[in-house]
């Protein structure tokens, strides 16, 4: 306990949240690679790393890769004094990778305008700054080029030499990537970095691009030395099997041949970015939209300035009108399964990512069931437009969850996939059957694995405290109980929601010793945890953990008292975005729910709506920045925040995904 | 959305008896002008259900409605009637047409329900919350709200105990009113399963019911005593909603219709026992599991929704109609806020005032005053007549001087000279001779007495 009381350690942090940072930037990384260094000898975190974990396959195609798989196991092995390096993911190799994928992918529309920019500056030289240096960075990269072909290895030597030279520019980054939750902080901090980033670019563009250059070059020659004559395809692949499936290829082993067309693929990554999320402060489009949708939509009139992008509705005129429409418009009406399940979004009788997933994809298979071709049309199209229809539908009636997000991108993919001459009655089947081991692999099998990995880090003795609701930690704490573990349980709860009532409901019919206490008293529980565990809707490419409201504030106190905190999260919740704030994307919930206190009539805040100067502001979703996270436990066993890209780049490139 | 709908119009019924007969079931009677069977199926026409299965107890009675269907809707909706034996109560009727149903849920909806709920919310509901069976409740309408002021405002009897969970979603509890004295009689395992319950007396049923077709196919079959749906089918539904939670699905319906509409290829089994145990977790209120099958849509308070179901219920509906409830009718009101057709005429210094419905091609004629009431179609009124608070039908012919209080006139009824009726009902036909005063009868003609 002592020993954990150590050091807390927070305040202004130099290090890296961002994975794709040190690309942008590698004079931050050599700061960074000291900070770390210093962070996690201080971090009173390594008895959260388990020493060896079968499940953790690392393909193949990995282990041949010079790329570090930051698997945990691995990195013990070799460093025993920093148990948990996160330099290891910031390998310059792999994040080329994910730099040219990550701007194409689907969902990253929410990433930081700045911090699109860097990566896309940093891929194709898209910026106009970027062009009076053009002839010296070939200059400079033919000059790196002979040095790193010469020491086949030392892309990271390389890299910490040439990094050295610029410091504190990682910092500055790192204080724009802690969320700020109020307004005046997110504003502040935004505007001088915007100011003092695109000279800081200038200067070190030679660089970075003599760095990338470098590294493909150590590359191929690393993999013409020891592959041999199978090397060359075998590098093809793997790099091409680093992307998104989805993402063209842009920026393959070829690319310092590819110069001259890096124009054209600049029009293509054009294309590629996603049509941007409605942004419901511009009327015109919300109008637009609000035309089309079956479910009557009215904004609440004062909302707050700083959410005024997300959608937030009245939530009472949504089910009133939904439900007179019940046998109208038979032809734009979705199939009943998925009208139901739009119902209970609404009403809030389904919560919960998983519930929520689950109950989405049981709707789409019985819609696919029902489904016939109509005459004079194709399967694979008419069966996409009809689930982007039904999709559309539900985000209506509730906006999506990133894991719902994820599942839906997978069954289009699948649909898109399907042989055209495939019978109807087959290609049905061959959908339903995707779903099916959908649900069983990506939920079902995933938190028993999550159980079984979870259940090893409580010992005898333990007090496990959690936050809110989640289906996974309750079903770790209930199997933890049957395997006899003496332990107790401190459940957090937030207004207005409760969720933990539930949570501790359940436990407590298993005999589990319990204490319940609001989120005002999380820093004083703190003090007697030895273990948090947490839920979690998604976690996001820099590992960021977006997760029910209050998540991060039980986050950071448990760092700050040396607690190690533990996400519990499916990999298909996974996504690739970047995300350094709450704000920019988000989920208002109804105000009104503030308002009602149960069990007393009368609400200090009645009729709130018609006094101009107070705005309701009920979040649904924060971002915990990875800082706070010691551990993600995943189905594939369990991983640093920062190993979440592999992940992603790993797991998701099966051909459905 | 696989619902269909079965509206009950009744036959001839003994409540309201000089009203009704074989000529004029229930279900053609004139409210507001228009048969009452009307405001149900305009409440379904709103609602875009246009499939309509209608029954009507005994033969003549079936044949008189499908004329009139037949007549006036038959261009807008496809009603189809069917006839049920004469003396056949509400479930038996309903196992009349048990067979012609097919979809997954059906609506039954009380012919003589006058009401701008919509309907769509109560199946919205009935699917929102995979229910057995879900129903309307309303808020005890008023009565005697005619005469403003007076101390008549009284609230209609208690005519249903019900008993809601705390989410006021689910119903617990179904009696009716006059048979409960003292004493409630719970289950015990239902207020364990639900913790506690709400009693109220304030709301009452509106015989729209959304059901499950497969559970109440099968609970009709195996139980040939229950004869009401209202008193028989849905307490003993809500009765056993506990035990009927699961096994209705495999018990009380043919399994193998469940299993037609999957391909049976499917590893069917794990996932539904997941989907199963994802939507236990919905319910946050009732913990683990809930097992609470009945729910209830509960009117709000601005909706109108009123049975026509007694003698009493009849006269304020009519006043409702032509007062505040004039939207049901669509017809379009007048400045002096009455409904004066056309084609009808006034005689000199005749008044109809507010409130007041006067149908096509009446005519009154001289120093008439007609006041909060419903006067039907080509009726002949005379000179000086007095018509408070009453309903006069079709044809009806009242000669000079007479006055009418409180009172049902039907149609082809003469009124001779100077009668004088105060809270009377007049039957079909029927002749009130000269100069008869009258108070609180019911007057038929022999043949039906």
């Amino acid at each position: 306990m002592d020993s954990r009381r150590r050091a807390p350690v927070i305040g202004p942090k130099v290090r890296q949240v961002g994975f794709v940072t040190p690309n942008a930037d590698s004079p931050g990384e050599g700061v960074m690679e000291k900070e770390a260094g210093n962070l996690t000898t201080n971090s009173p975190t390594p008895v959260t790393i388990a020493p060896t974990r079968p499940v953790i396959e690392i393909p193949h195609s990995l282990k041949a890769d010079p790329v570090a798989v930051p698997s945990p196991s691995h990195r013990r092995g070799n460093e025993v004094d920093i148990p948990s390096a996160p330099t290891a993911s910031y390998n310059p190799n792999d994040s080329v990778l994910d730099g040219s994928s990550l701007p194409s992918s689907k969902g990253g529309s929410t990433i930081n305008d700045v911090y699109g920019s860097l990566v896309s500056e940093s891929v194709a030289e898209s910026s106009p700054l970027g062009r009076p240096t053009g002839s010296t960075v070939g200059a400079f990269a033919e000059r790196v080029k002979q040095k790193t072909s010469d020491s086949a290895i030392g892309s990271a030597v390389i890299d910490g030499g040439v990094a050295s030279g610029k410091p504190g520019k990682g910092s500055k980054a790192n204080n724009r990537g802690i969320p700020a939750l109020s307004s005046s902080d997110a504003k502040s901090s935004e505007a001088p970095a915007d100011g003092s980033k695109p000279l800081k670019e200038r200067t070190s563009k030679a660089e970075r691009r003599a760095k990338q250059e470098a590294d493909r070059a150590a590359k191929l020659a690393g993999k013409g030395t020891g592959g041999g004559a199978g090397g060359d395809p075998n590098a093809q692949t793997k790099n091409s099997k680093g992307k998104k499936d989805n993402a063209p290829e842009k920026k393959s082993v070829q690319a310092p041949e590819k110069k001259g067309s890096d124009k054209s693929s600049e029009n293509q990554k054009k294309k590629e970015v996603p049509a941007p999320r409605l942004q419901f402060d511009d009327k015109e489009r919300v109008a637009k939209s609000k035309r089309r949708s079956l479910v009557e939509q009215t904004e609440t009139k004062n909302r707050v300035e700083l959410f005024r992008h997300l959608p937030q509705f009245v939530y009472g005129t949504q089910l009133p009108s939904l439900e007179a429409k019940f046998f109208q418009d038979d032809a734009m009406h979705p199939h009943p399964a998925v009208y139901q399940v739009g119902l209970q979004y609404l009403t809030g009788d389904i919560v919960g990512g998983n519930a929520r997933c689950v109950a989405m994809l049981m709707a789409l298979r019985s819609m696919i069931i029902d489904y016939e071709t109509p005459p004079e049309k194709t399967l694979v199209r008419d069966l996409v437009t009809r689930t982007n229809n039904h999709v559309n539908f539900l985000i209506t009636c509730r906006p999506l969850s990133i894991s719902m997000g994820n599942a839906i991108r997978l069954l289009k993919a699948k649909i898109a996939k399907l042989d055209p001459s495939l019978p109807e009655a087959e290609a049905k089947a061959s959908l339903i059957a995707d779903i099916d081991t959908f649900m069983l692999e990506k939920i079902v099998f995933a938190d028993k694995e999550i159980v079984k990995h979870a259940v090893t880090k409580i010992r005898d003795g333990d007090v496990v405290l959690t936050h809110g609701y989640s289906s996974v930690v309750e079903m770790i704490l209930v199997r933890a109980k049957e395997m006899g573990k003496k332990f107790r349980v401190v459940v957090i709860d937030s207004r207005p929601k409760l969720e933990g009532r539930r949570l501790l409901r359940s436990l407590l019919s298993k005999d589990i010793h319990c204490t319940y206490t609001h989120t005002n008293a999380v820093p004083y529980i703190m003090q007697e945890v030895t273990r948090v565990f947490l839920g979690a809707a998604s976690v996001l490419a820099n590992g960021t953990v977006y997760a029910r409201v209050g998540t991060a504030c039980v986050a950071m106190v448990a760092h700050s008292c040396g607690v190690p905190v533990m996400i519990c999260c499916e990999t298909y919740k996974f996504h690739e975005r970047v995300q350094l704030d709450s704000i920019t994307s988000n989920e208002l919930g109804d105000p009104d729910a503030l308002v009602k206190v149960a069990g007393r009539k009368e609400s200090a805040l009645e009729g709130w709506a018609d006094n101009e100067h107070l705005q309701l502001l009920n979040l649904t979703y924060d971002a915990t920045p990875a800082d706070y996270v010691s551990m993600i436990i995943t189905e594939l066993g369990m991983v640093p925040p920062t190993s979440v890209p592999v992940i992603l780049r790993e797991y998701r490139k099966e051909p459905a995904v | 959305m696989n619902f269909q709908v079965v509206v009950l119009a009744g036959g001839v019924s003994k409540k309201l008896h000089p009203l009704v007969s074989k000529d004029v079931p229930k279900a053609l009677l004139p409210l507001g002008n228009k048969p009452v069977l009307s405001y149900v199926l305009e409440l379904l026409e709103t609602s875009s259900l246009k499939e309509i299965i209608l029954v009507v107890a005994g033969e003549d009675a079936a044949l008189c409605v499908s004329n009139w269907v037949a007549e006036t809707v038959h261009d807008r909706l496809r009603v189809e009637v069917i006839a049920a034996p004469e003396d056949s109560d509400t479930a038996d009727a309903l196992r009349s047409v048990m067979h012609r149903l097919t979809a997954e849920d059906f609506l039954v909806v009380s012919g003589d329900l006058v009401s701008d709920v919509p309907i769509g919310a109560v199946a919205a509901t009935h699917r929102r919350q995979g229910a057995l069976i879900t129903a309307l409740l309303c808020n005890r309408a008023l009565l005697g709200s005619s005469e403003p002021g007076s101390e008549k405002i009284k609230l209609q009897p208690v005519s249903d105990i019900i008993g809601l969970d705390s989410t006021q979603q689910h119903l617990l509890y179904v009696a009716p009113g006059a048979e409960i004295e003292r004493d409630l009689r719970v289950r015990r395992s239902l207020l364990r399963a639900v913790g506690n319950m709400e009693i109220r007396t304030d709301l009452v049923d509106a015989h729209l019911y959304a059901f499950n077709r497969l559970l109440v196919q099968g609970v009709l079959e195996s139980r040939p005593t229950i004869k009401s749906i209202k008193q028989d089918l849905v307490p003993y539904l809500v009765r056993t909603q506990l035990r009927l939670g699961v096994p209705s699905t495999t018990v009380g319906s043919p399994a193998e219709d469940k299993d037609n509409q999957h391909p049976p290829s499917l590893p069917d089994t794990e996932v539904f026992a997941q989907l199963l145990r994802s939507s236990q977790c919905q319910h946050r209120a009732t913990a683990s599991s809930s097992p609470l099958k009945c729910c209830t849509y509960i009117a709000s308070k601005g909706k109108f929704c009123v049975r026509v179901n007694s003698l009493q219920a009849y006269l304020d509906m009519n006043r409702e109609i032509a007062g505040e409830a004039i939207h049901l009718t669509g017809y379009e009101v007048s400045s002096h806020n009455n409904v004066i057709h056309e084609t009808s005429q006034l005689g000199w210094k005749s008044t109809v005032g507010p409130q007041c419905m006067l149908g096509e091609g009446s005519t009154l004629g001289e120093r008439c005053s007609v006041k909060r009431s419903v006067v039907g179609r080509h009726c002949r009124i005379g000179s000086n007549v007095k018509i408070m608070n009453s309903v006069v039908m079709d044809y009806v012919t009242v000669e000079d001087g007479c006055t009418i209080q409180n009172s049902i006139i039907c149609s082809n009824a003469n009124l001779q000279e100077r009668c004088c009726l105060k809270d009377c009902q007049v039957g079909t036909g029927y002749i009130v001779t000269a100069r008869l005063e009258l108070k609180g009868e019911a007057l038929a003609k022999k043949e039906k007495l």
